[in-house]
């Protein structure tokens, strides 16, 4: 079965092991264009491992994975480079390259993949540091930053290609009530006004509530649970029941 | 013994790969330049150092046994013909194996732990070309360089130390050091250290590149890079020592 083309990413009974231990087991779920998709999951059940698979920094042991139209499972790296260009990517601890300055972070993928004159890289990056209340840190180095502003120059980082996808890996993550608000609304703000899908994994239930239109659950490697957060709540899964739940 | 043929044909690979990326678009000349600035320029204080000390104990140690025989005229020509064939090449390469290897090791190791060569993947860059190519080639380039400069410095050396036991002229102690060095016995042994910053460049990029224990993982890359990448120079040096008697007999004294 081949994805419509309402589809951002569908996976068709992805494995995924470790030596000998399987991390995710026949998991398949679907995400329209534009929607927000939630991982939530207790520690070790894959759910940073689904975001790897996705960006293709790992490989599945058997299944299937589409990005829109492209079966990214079997590219090769010339076209897995084209399919990695509608994706962003938010790390769990940003990832900022920590020999560049803030303003070469943002500013290097563009140098290197897009043909845009320096004067239309500038202003391409300030303007994106301006979007998550950085532009005046561009020549701050990371290890500067706190661990709130680290997080939205990841996300800054994540955006500046403008991506169709935006993965995000616990993007609130150790911060505070208030930082990790500004964070959900930067990305509810990239899903309304840009119609950018989202995919992510946290352990906030209130910022995933917010922010996501649809969930995903696992458990052991297997997804135990799959819909709008009425659904979650009211599956027949005690883990998911109790992940989704505000009072969790 | 199984362990041992796959790290072996793990790193061969490793190592083939980074050849043939070498020349494969896109080519990392910033990368390159960076790489080759902190691996070479910031190793010359070592290098110098190292050659200086060494070239005024070899001398002091070769003039205490030639005054026995009547030869310290030969002090010139021992101390170029010993630094220029195998002190210089060799003790430039362990240094480079210490301070180059261990950084290599350590800094990619971090990148990996720290997710950002992730990053870089994610971001569609060839993390491979962008961090281990220009560290191989950067170290390939700078190792003959810096020999070269170890060797003056020995040479340099050894005039200061030779200068003050017997107040040798400058003139004279150059023209004794080089009578008998040929350039069979200069190029090929200075060129055989573009195989130690191959060793050392592929080497300890390998134990950076791949490590996957956490932060655990960067002190290992950082030690298993100097100690692997001293025995391979010296066992290699062993190799490169015969093929260049067979293929420049004049070097074999």
């Amino acid at each position: 079965m081949n994805p419509d083309d309402s589809t951002a990413v569908f996976f068709q009974s992805v494995s995924k092991s470790f030596g000998a231990k399987e991390v995710l087991h026949e998991v398949s779920f679907n995400v329209a264009a534009g929607e927000a998709l939630c991982i939530l999951g207790r520690s070790g059940t894959g759910k940073s491992v689904t975001l790897k698979l996705i960006i293709a920094l790992l490989r599945p042991d058997a299944g299937k994975i589409w990005i829109e139209q492209d079966e990214i499972t079997t590219l090769k790296t010339e076209e897995l480079s084209r399919v990695r260009r509608k994706i962003g990517f938010l790390f769990q601890d940003a990832a900022l390259f920590d020999s560049f300055t803030l303003y070469e972070n943002l500013s290097l993928p563009l140098a290197r993949l897009t043909s845009k004159s320096q004067e239309e890289i500038d202003s391409m990056v300030v303007k994106v540091l301006r979007e998550v209340g950085l532009a005046a840190d561009k020549k701050t180095m990371p290890s500067q930053l706190s661990g709130g502003m680290r997080k939205r120059a990841g996300l800054a980082r994540a955006l500046v290609l403008e991506p169709k996808i935006l993965l995000a890996d616990e993007p609130v993550s150790g911060l505070d009530r208030i930082t990790a608000s500004e964070i959900d609304e930067l990305l509810l703000q990239q899903k309304t006004e840009r119609q950018t899908t989202l995919i992510m994994v946290t352990h906030d239930v209130h910022g995933a509530r917010r922010v996501g239109d649809r969930f995903v659950v696992f458990d052991h490697g297997h997804l135990v649970a799959y819909g709008t957060a009425a659904e979650v709540e009211s599956s027949d899964n005690e883990t998911a029941r109790q992940l989704i739940s505000l009072s969790s | 013994m199984t362990n041992a043929i796959e790290f072996v044909g793990d790193v061969s690979v490793f190592s083939l790969r980074a050849i043939a990326d070498l020349f494969r678009p896109p080519f990392e000349a910033e990368q390159f330049w960076i790489q080759l600035a902190e691996i070479g320029s910031r190793s010359v204080p070592l290098i110098v150092a190292s050659g200086f000390a060494l070239g005024a104990v070899m001398t002091l140690h070769t003039r205490s046994t030639l005054v026995t025989f009547g030869a310290t005229a030969e002090i010139p020509t021992v101390q170029s013909l010993g630094f220029f064939i195998e002190i210089g090449p060799l003790v430039a390469g362990l240094l480079m194996a210490g301070r180059v290897g261990s950084g290599i090791g350590a800094v990619l190791a971090n990148l990996r732990v720290t997710e950002q060569i992730d990053a870089i993947e994610s971001l569609s860059i060839d993390s491979f070309k962008f961090l281990v190519v220009p560290r191989v080639l950067a170290c390939v380039i700078a190792l003959p360089l810096l020999t070269l400069i170890m060797d003056f410095s020995g040479l340099v050396a050894g005039f200061v130390a030779e200068y003050a036991a017997s107040g040798i002229s400058w003139h004279l102690y150059i023209e004794r050091a080089f009578a008998s060095l040929d350039w069979a016995n200069f190029v090929p042994p200075t060129l055989k250290t573009a195989v130690f910053g191959f060793i050392i460049g592929a080497v300890s990029s390998y134990f950076g590149y791949t490590t996957s224990e956490g932060a655990q993982g960067v002190g290992k890359a950082a030690t298993n890079s100097v100690v692997l990448c001293s025995l391979l120079i010296i066992v290699s040096d062993v190799v490169l020592v015969q093929c260049i008697a067979v293929a420049f007999p004049r070097t074999a004294l």
